[in-house]
């Protein structure tokens, strides 16, 4: 479950000029990943794995 | 298959569409006979398409002032599924009674609720306020396909296929090759997807709506209200033409596209599509070229789909797929709606 709308935003943006993707969850932590499977991965484990 | 969310609004059909001829659609697997009542206000009812008699569907009925006659034996409904007359005698079971779906209508949309009536808030109900809000210009349609409807999602947040299936329509190399921005509202179940093209090829069909020559500054921006309205906000203007600091864009060309991806049953989906533009407003040579053009490329995607669909059924289980960047806005719209199906599914206390 989440809260209210604009209370949980998950962010991904593809890099320019690169085939990765730069993830930012709704806590502020950020990812780089080559596989949009594996960024929602890490964008929903929240907030696991956020400091590795 | 994808599941159908429950205790959600769907688009079941346009407002002009619903009349006083009775209107057959059958949402999320739920038959449903529409029409407008006759009084001042006009409103859309919306009730179960079965005769609680013998199950002859009500949409092969007729009208009687305000009431529903079953076309097989006469049984006669009122606005809320109250049966109000049986052939032959005085006594009305008190069982005999049909559901009554909530119903809005807004935006030249009739929204219908499929899930337990109590959880309907008529609030909820996203907009599209271009469909016939002033300042805009209208064509639209609606198609069936025979698809899960989850396969229609998948294509429309993915614009990238534009390049391949809709090449020499709407399609141009850079739609492919552009990269885009993916954002997940979780509370309010919407996806957006962002593609800003600065130096693109303008499609024969911006070229021939819009009068304008040369390369385009073309912005895509989808809005996904999960599961049923997707909102495309499209800019197209000269390259290098830009919206003014405060906001105001009078150089550019807006168009609205919409879709509303309703599940009818498994496998089935209605394709609802409408295009608004805020240009040549008056202009009937702009609106057969938008309305042909758009169907054109919707048919596009409908033969697609069909084949899709088909070739998924002759697989056998267990095929897989591979998703890349362009994909990543779908993947986070499938997963919304597994989390809705799931909310839906689960006992109704939970939905606020």
């Amino acid at each position: 479950m989440s809260g209210g709308p604009g209370t949980e935003v998950f962010r991904v943006d593809w890099l320019p000029g690169t085939d990765l993707l730069h993830g930012v969850c709704h806590c502020g932590a950020e990812h780089v990943a080559q596989d949009p499977v594996e960024m929602w991965r890490w964008m929903l484990a929240h907030p696991v794995g956020h400091t590795a | 298959m994808t599941a159908f969310p429950r205790n959600q609004w769907y688009v079941a059909a346009y407002g002009s569409e619903v009349g006083r001829e009775l209107l057959g659609r059958t949402v999320l697997g739920e038959p449903i006979a529409f029409y407008r009542t006759a009084d001042g206000a006009g409103e859309v009812v919306a009730l179960a398409d079965r005769c609680v008699h013998r199950r002859y569907p009500l949409s092969q009925g007729r009208l009687d002032g305000d009431t529903l006659v079953c076309g097989y034996h006469g049984f006669t409904y009122d606005r809320t599924g109250a049966c109000v007359f049986v052939p032959g005698q005085k006594r009305v079971p008190r069982t005999a009674r049909v559901a009554a779906y909530p119903v809005v209508e807004q935006d030249s949309l009739v929204w219908v609720w499929i899930g337990e009536p109590a959880l309907a808030d008529p609030r909820a109900v996203p907009r599209a306020p271009h469909l016939a809000g002033p300042g805009w210009t209208s064509v639209s349609g609606m198609e069936p396909v025979d698809c899960d409807f989850g396969l229609l999602v998948d294509n429309l947040l993915d614009l990238s296929h534009e390049t391949y299936l809709h090449g020499g329509y709407i399609g141009t190399p850079e739609v492919a090759e552009t990269p885009i921005t993916t954002e997940v509202d979780e509370g309010a179940g919407i996806v957006r997807v962002s593609r800003h093209m600065d130096d693109a090829a303008c499609p024969s069909f911006y070229a021939r709506s819009t009068g304008i020559e040369g390369r385009i500054t073309r912005w895509q921006d989808i809005e996904y209200h999960a599961p049923c309205l997707y909102l495309l906000h499209s800019r197209v203007a000269p390259v290098g033409v830009l919206p003014n600091p405060d906001g105001t864009d009078p150089d550019a060309f807006h168009i609205e596209i919409t879709y509303a991806i309703t599940p009818s049953a498994p496998g089935k989906v209605y394709d609802f599509w409408a295009v608004s533009r805020d240009f040549a407003r008056d202009d009937p040579e702009v609106t057969t070229v938008l309305r042909d053009l758009n169907h054109t490329v919707v048919m596009q995607d409908v033969d697609a789909l069909n084949i899709l669909q088909r070739a998924l059924d002759a697989e056998p289980a267990g095929g897989q797929e591979l998703s890349i960047n362009i994909d990543t806005g779908g993947l986070a719209a499938r997963r919304i709606l597994a989390r809705l199906a799931e909310e839906g599914a689960a006992p109704a206390e939970r939905v606020s």
